[in-house]
This record gives C-alpha cells, structure tokens and sequence, in this order.
C-alpha cells in the first residue's frame, strides 16, 4: 500500500500571477445553483436552469429543464428530449465519450460512469489539475450501458449514496434469483416490482433475461417510453406486454414492473392478492423495506455500494477527494484514514430516490 | 443455515398470516430432519441453549470494524443483530469453509461451555453470508421475534400434514426439539405420538362473544356465571418438577414473572387470568402491560407491579386429567385444591349467583370497577374442551363507552392495508388544542376505509414518512371498554380496545367531546383533568 502525499497548495497567492498552478478548489465553486466552473463559465447538474451545463446523466435529479446550452452525451440528450420535450435545452451539444472539447479555459471530456444509459463522468483539466466529477455511478456488470471507467485524477469529486459499510449490494443475479423462485412459490399472484422508470427497469428486465426468464414482462405505462428508447440504441429487452388493469386475469402469476410509488400505492393494489417488490439499494436494510410495505425486497442498485466506493478511491488514485451526494461522513472518514485529503461538498437539490 | 436465513428473511417480510403459514409449510415440505426441527423449535422458543450477550456481540465486531464507522452504521441502521450481519467484512477465502448448518449451530451451542459461545460465533460469522449472519445473530441473543407465534408456527404443522391443530397443541408438550416424530406423524409414516406429560402447553378452552340475539335461545338455569378480568389469560403449569406460565397462544411466558412462578410449588395444571394486583386490589390493565413481552424484570418492576394469577379452572390434579368432567365438578375440585394448597400470589375467581339473564344484566352493567372486563357464561356441564367451540363458554362484555373524537394522524396498515391509511390517531379538545387520546384500526367496512383513505389524502397537511398529519375536520366516534390514568400519553389517559364506532360526516370538530369528558370516565379513582 501507497500513501498518497498531498500537493501543495498556494495559499493565499493571487490566482492570476499563478494561473498554470491553481488548486482545484480556486476554480470550482459550489454555488445555490449547483457546481459551478468558473473559467469554462459552466454548471455541472444544476438544480435550475442556467447558461451553461454539461449534464452527467438523465435522473430528473441531474438533469433539469430550462437550460441554455447543455453539453451531455448523445444518450442522456436523447433521454432528456424525451422526458422534458422542449424544455430540454435551447441548444444542445453532444459529446460523445472520449471526445476532447474546450469550454471557456477548461478543457473537458467525457467518459462512462456505469449508472444508465448515456451516464458519464466528467473529467476537467486546467490549471495544471486534472478534476472528475463521477456523477452517479456503479461498478459492477450492466448490459444496458457502457462500464465505469477509472480515469486518475488530481481531484475526484464522488458520490456517497451508499456511503456505509452496511450497504453492500449482493450479486445481481441471486436477488433476481429471489424474483423468480417466488413465482413458482406464488404462482397464482401477480408479481409486481417496483423500479426507477430509467435505468432500474431496463436493468431488472436484462437481468430476468439473462436469468433464463424468457416469458413476457408487463409495464406499467410510465415506463414504456424509455424502455423503447433503451431498444432504440440497441438494448434488446425481449417481449414487453403493457400492464392494463382491465387485463387483471391475464396478470394473475406475470410479472409486473411499475414505477415504486405506483408498486406500493393504489395502483397494485387492483391487482390480484399482489405480491410486491422492490428493486433498490436501500432493500438490503430490513427495516426501510418494511417501511415501504414490501414484501419481497430485491437489492439491486444503480449506485455504487460501499466496497465499490472504496475500490473507486484506490483506482483513481487521487490524493484529493470531495464527497456528495449522500452519506458522506463515513466515506470522508475512510479516505482520511487513507492518507487521502477529504471533505464533504454540501450539494442541495439532490434526492435518494433513483437508487 | 442458509435455508433457515431465507425462511427467517421471508416471514419478516410476509406482511400476511396466511403467507406466514404458506411460507413455513413449503419449509416442512422441503427441508430435511433435523433441520426443520430446530427451525421449528427456534420459532416456537423452544431452544434452550447459550445465549449470547450483545455487549459479546460488540467486541467481536469492534476488533474487524472502525469503531467510527460502525457508529455511523448503527446510527443508520438502528438494530444491533442486522448492522452487525451487514457490516461483517466478507471473506474471500470464505470459499475453502462451508456455513454451518442449523444442526451443528444448535448442536454446537448446547454443548458449549461458558467462553467458547464467542468463538464459536466468529468462526460462523466468517462462513455466513448477510442474511445468515443476521439468522444467527437473532438466534444466539434470543431474539427471534419475527411476527410467528407459537400457535402460527403449530397451525403451518398442522396444515402441511394434514392434520388436527388441537391434537397438534395436545400432544406437544411430550415432545422435545427437533421433534423426529412429529415430522413423521406429519408425513404419514407413524402414528400419532403419544401426548406423555411434562410441563408442556395444553390447548386452552376459549369463547364466543354473546350476541343478544343468542340469549333467548339459552336456558339461564344450565349456566354457571363468573367475572371476566381484564388481564391476560394463561395456563400454568407445575408438572415433573417443571414450572411453566403460558399464554393462551402457548407462549411461554415465564421468564417475565418470577413472581408467579415462585410460588407454583404443586403439581397441577390451571387455567386463570394474570393480574398486576396491589394488596389484593386489581391493578388498571396498563401496569400488566408495563410487564409483558419481557423476558427478564428487574427488582423495581416486581416491587411496583407485583403479578397475581385468579383463578378460573383445572385441568390436571397430579396425574388426574379433570378435563372430561363438567364444569361444575372441576369448579368443587378447584375449591378444594385451592383450600389444600393455598398457593401464594393466587386466589379464586368468585362465582356470580343469579336467578335469570334480566338479574344477570343487572349485575353486568354495574360492574364498573377496576379490573372487570364483563362476564363469563359456562354451561354447568361442559368439559374443557381446547379450542374455541361454540356454545359451552361465552363472554359478555360489558357496554362500551363511546367519544366524539377528531382525526389528527393517518398511518398506512399492513399487509392487504398496505397501501391505505389504516392506522387512525384521534384527539380531543383541551381549551382550543387537540390532545391526541388513542388510536384505533379497526371499527369500519372496507368501503369506509376507502372513503377515510381518500379524506385523509385530501386533507393532509404535513407528512411524516409513513404517517400523515390532517387537518382538524373529520369525527371518528370512538368506542372503548374503559379509560384509565397513563403516563405514558400526552393526555394522561390511556383508553383500552378503542375502535372506529361511526364515522360522524355530519359533524362539525369543533363539536368533538373534550378532555375533561374522557377524564371523568377513568375508573376506580378520582377524574384527572
Ligand atoms: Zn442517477
Ligand atoms: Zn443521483
């Protein structure tokens, strides 16, 4: 094991006598309105609309309407499009992973984060430091987008959704394993799963697939539109049935995914003796899936658990690393006993839910 | 283990009894002896081994955890057993030592001597995976409590093998974990095992409400009356130099009052109702409740809620089964027991003469005291019968008091309520404030609830997670059998079975009853206000 040496900083030196060496913390801001890169004039995920925003991925959380120029890779463009229409961006401008572009004085590039279709991290230089912004993201397998990809860095801002060592997330494939035997233990009762309308539902549905589980799998409407745009760029999902009520015979023993708060609300309950389930992260702790009324908690998440986070840290080997987006005492915590520099970045606007 | 981790993990989710059953009953059919024996012996408590301390269990995780870190997950998570299972560090080498099975678990506890139990539990914890290590973590601290009676567990037995729930209850107590012979009787493969002695459970005889409508059909000179107490049914049992208080449910019981057992120093089986009682006087139903579903008491609570059983009925004289014999002979046998022996901490439950059922009403409703639920009616010839046969006992509750109440929480419900708001908290007024009183969940149709379900979402005003705040605007009237004094509510009064009664639509909040309408009916002592 390596303990990393921090860089000096230039305490109290003008910036602009030492614009080749300025420490990241000079030049990236958090402002009400999110993160903010002064010399590229840009937000990353703002919480409201604003000149400039380069968009890490399509949570309603992370990509917000009313912006002027919006740079986010072609994927995320196309999922935004089409859950804000018009109010996406005035002006767009894709980026694909990979490709290098300047905005302002920072030079910026994105690449995969793991999280969904189109997620990326973003990853900035200027000033003589190299900063990444992880965005969401998660380390293990996922047919439906393209693998998180460590790039080492000076400054690696990371999110802590599931930042404590409680949180971690069993192999996939067993919690589908769960889904399954409890149809054949239930066979007469729908089965009805809650899961996050992008990302998680295409997920599970991969998962079933690849579990062998090729009979047809029932939507509720809210999730029809972004399961055709995931086939659309080329994740096959096998055949889709829409969830009607009026074909509640039909239901008996399906398989349903419905969006969580229709899968724990009134909507499932028209269903016949349902049984329901929920596809989170936040399943592997008892009491907050007794809290939601499930009755089959499966732990699948979209978020790094916590030997992901820690693995994450070690692989971009940055000497400093800012925390967001969740429980971040513990992770700061843990990096500072790595010899790494930490502190928690007080974000607003960001909420638990699509875990 | 892992079988006994995913049957544990699925009945704490299983919101339903039905599911419950469904789920225990595939795990008899799918699991090897002796494996669902000790499954069913960890559920009906009937394991006797070692147990675990959790300050134990802390020092085991202490020295593979950061203290810091494990501060902030506990914080989070909030049960000691389910963030020590999540938190222990996976091995990768895990892979060269197989989990235990819940046999060698049992086994290994039962001959382990003071100071290995802790090794024991470490080496486990390094083989299991999340769910096993929480199975194993409720197991060894005695904590299994995961919403499955004893009774729940026996009814799943008795559903997969086809067989008779009371003769399940009857020959239980001769049998010891992992109960071989009863899986065998189950499958068809031996006979029913014999229902020995032992200080086992006995099924109880149970009740039905008296329906006014009942009472033209029965001849009052055939029934014997007595009152009904407002504590806790229970079965004692002094058999083979054992003492054993059970629940009606065929919980034991014991272990939360000493007291009780202390002094069961014969050998007999008798049925009555267990009290808190100070110098004789019956104690309100709230100071029993300060003592139940605890396994041990301390010295404070014994001296503030002394425990006292009345008795009602026996089953057993020594080896004598009285069971078959009427009521009104077990009754004479139980005088003279009781003259014999005169156990401490115990007295008899009168008996009420009456001439008629109009003299009997009489009696009822001026039966406002302490302690005093309703009646008790038993035909002078019944045997005791385990189980709740209709027509030898019934129970005449006396009148409920009712209240005009206002709503002020909703809680979502369990199970097929899930998804409703089920769970009503209502107040009343104190000067221009609502002081929460009660709350009630059951009381109204199906179709009421849907109605309250969609008034509570139209008028929420704060949320809470589960739980809604609405504004002052709907009258529940409440019925409850009494009122009594409590420290533990904000109004200082506690009711006792309180339910929805009528749902007032018509009627203002404003118009609602007030605090000191609900103080003046608190029994056998002076109003509070
Ligand atoms: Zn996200
Ligand atoms: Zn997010």
């Amino acid at each position: 094991m390596s303990l990393r040496v921090a860089r000096p900083i230039l305490g109290g030196m003008p910036a602009a006598l030492h614009p080749e060496r300025l420490p990241p913390d000079r030049w990236i801001k958090v402002l009400p309105e999110g993160l903010y890169v002064e010399p590229g004039g840009f937000h990353i995920d703002p919480v409201r609309g604003v000149e400039r925003a380069v968009i890490t991925h399509g949570h309603s959380d992370h990509a917000r309407p009313g912006n002027q120029l919006v740079f986010a890779t072609p994927g995320t463009l196309a999922i935004m499009a089409q859950r804000m229409g018009e109010a996406a961006a005035v002006v767009t401008r894709p980026l694909d992973y990979g490709e290098t572009i300047r905005i302002g004085a920072v030079t910026v590039r994105l690449v995969p984060a793991g999280h969904v279709l189109g997620s990326a991290q973003v990853v900035m230089e200027y000033a003589g430091s190299r900063v990444v912004v992880s965005g969401d993201y998660k380390r293990r397998a996922d047919r439906t987008c393209l693998p998180f990809e460590p790039v080492p860095c000076d400054v690696f801002v990371t999110e802590a959704t599931f930042g404590l060592p409680v949180f971690r997330h069993p192999p996939d494939l067993g919690e589908v394993g769960k889904l399954l035997h409890s149809l054949t233990l239930f066979p007469e009762r729908s089965h009805v799963v809650g899961v996050y309308a992008l990302g998680k539902c295409q997920r599970v549905i991969t998962l079933l697939r690849a579990a062998g589980y090729d009979g047809p799998i029932h939507l509720h409407g809210a999730l029809e539109p972004l399961c055709a745009l995931y086939e659309r760029h080329g994740v096959a999902l096998g055949e889709l049935r829409p969830a009607t009520v009026a074909a509640k015979e039909e239901l008996k023993g399906a398989l349903v995914l419905a969006p969580p708060a229709a899968a724990t609300d009134r909507w499932a309950r028209r269903l016949t003796d349902p049984v329901v389930a929920m596809a989170s992260g936040w399943m592997r702790v008892r009491q907050r899936a007794r809290q939601r009324g499930v009755e089959l908690p499966l732990i699948i998440s979209d978020h790094a658990d916590w030997d992901e986070l820690t693995q994450t840290l070690e692989d971009v080997a940055a000497p400093e690393v800012w925390v967001t987006h969740g429980r971040e005492e513990a992770l700061v915590h843990h990096a500072t006993q790595r010899g790494i520099r930490a502190r928690a970045l007080a974000l607003i606007g960001f909420e638990e839910e699509e875990a | 283990m892992n079988r006994f981790a995913a049957l544990i993990d699925a009945l704490v989710f299983m919101p339903s009894r039905n599911g419950k059953i469904r789920l225990l009953a595939e795990h008899f059919a799918t699991t090897p002896d002796p494996e669902r024996g000790w499954a069913l012996a960890a559920l009906t408590g009937s394991l006797s081994f070692r147990e675990a301390k959790p300050a134990a269990i802390r020092q085991l995780v202490a020295a593979r955890v950061d203290p810091e870190l494990f501060a902030l997950s506990y914080d989070y998570v909030g049960d000691l057993a389910e963030t020590v299972a999540l938190i222990w560090p996976e091995r990768p080498e895990r892979s060269n030592s197989l989990p235990p099975s819940l046999n060698e678990v049992v086994e290994a506890l039962q001959s382990a001597k003071r100071g290995q139990v802790m090794d024991l539990v470490e080496g486990w914890l390094d083989t299991l995976d999340a769910s096993g290590r929480f199975a194993l973590l409720k197991l060894i601290t005695g904590s299994l409590r995961i919403g499955v009676s004893a009774r729940l567990a026996k009814t799943a037995l008795a559903e997969w093998g086809t067989l008779d729930i009371a003769d399940v209850e009857e020959v239980w107590h001769g049998l010891t974990p992992p109960y071989a012979e009863l899986f065998a009787w189950g499958e068809g493969r031996a006979e029913r095992p014999s229902a020995g002695h032992g200080a086992g459970f006995r099924p109880m005889m149970l009740s039905h409400p008296l329906e006014e409508e009942d009472m033209a059909a029965l001849d009052a000179g055939s029934y014997c009356a007595e009152w009904k107490w407002d504590g806790i049914r229970v079965q004692l049992v002094a058999r083979d130099g054992q003492r054993r208080l059970y629940s009606r449910t065929g919980d034991d019981v014991s272990g939360g009052f000493p007291d009780i057992v202390d002094h069961m120093v014969f050998d007999a089986v008798l049925d009555g109702e267990l009290l808190v009682a100070r110098e004789g006087v019956v104690a309100p139903f709230n100071d029993l409740q300060q003592r139940l579903n605890r396994k041990t008491v301390t010295a404070a609570m014994l001296r503030e809620g002394p425990g006292w059983v009345r008795l009602y009925d026996i089953l057993f004289d020594g080896d004598e089964d009285l069971r078959g014999l009427p009521f009104t002979e077990r009754r004479a046998r139980l005088e003279r027991w009781f003259e014999a022996v005169q156990p401490r901490r115990m007295d008899l439950s009168p008996m009420v003469p009456f001439h008629g059922w109009e003299e009997l009403r009489a009696l009822r409703e001026g039966s406002r005291e302490n302690g005093i639920e309703g009646l008790m009616l038993k035909r002078c010839d019944s045997p005791y019968l385990g189980g709740r046969p209709k027509g030898p006992w019934f129970k005449w509750k006396r009148g409920a008091l009712t209240l005009d109440t206002v709503l002020m929480y909703a809680q979502r419900g369990h199970g097929k309520r899930s998804s409703f708001y089920s769970d009503f908290t209502f107040g009343v007024w104190r000067g221009a404030e609502l002081v929460p009183v009660g709350k009630a969940y059951f009381g109204f149709t199906d179709a009421e609830l849907v109605e309250l379900d969609r008034w509570v979402r139209n008028h929420t005003t704060r949320k809470y997670g589960p739980v809604r705040e609405v504004s002052a605007g709907l009258v529940l009237e409440v019925a409850f059998d009494s009122v009594h004094p409590s420290t533990r509510h904000k109004s200082g009064l506690a009711m006792r079975f309180p339910r929805v009664h009528r749902i007032r639509w018509d009627k203002p909040a404003a118009e609602a009853d007030r605090h000191e309408t609900l103080a003046r009916m608190v029994v056998g002592r002076d109003a509070v206000a």
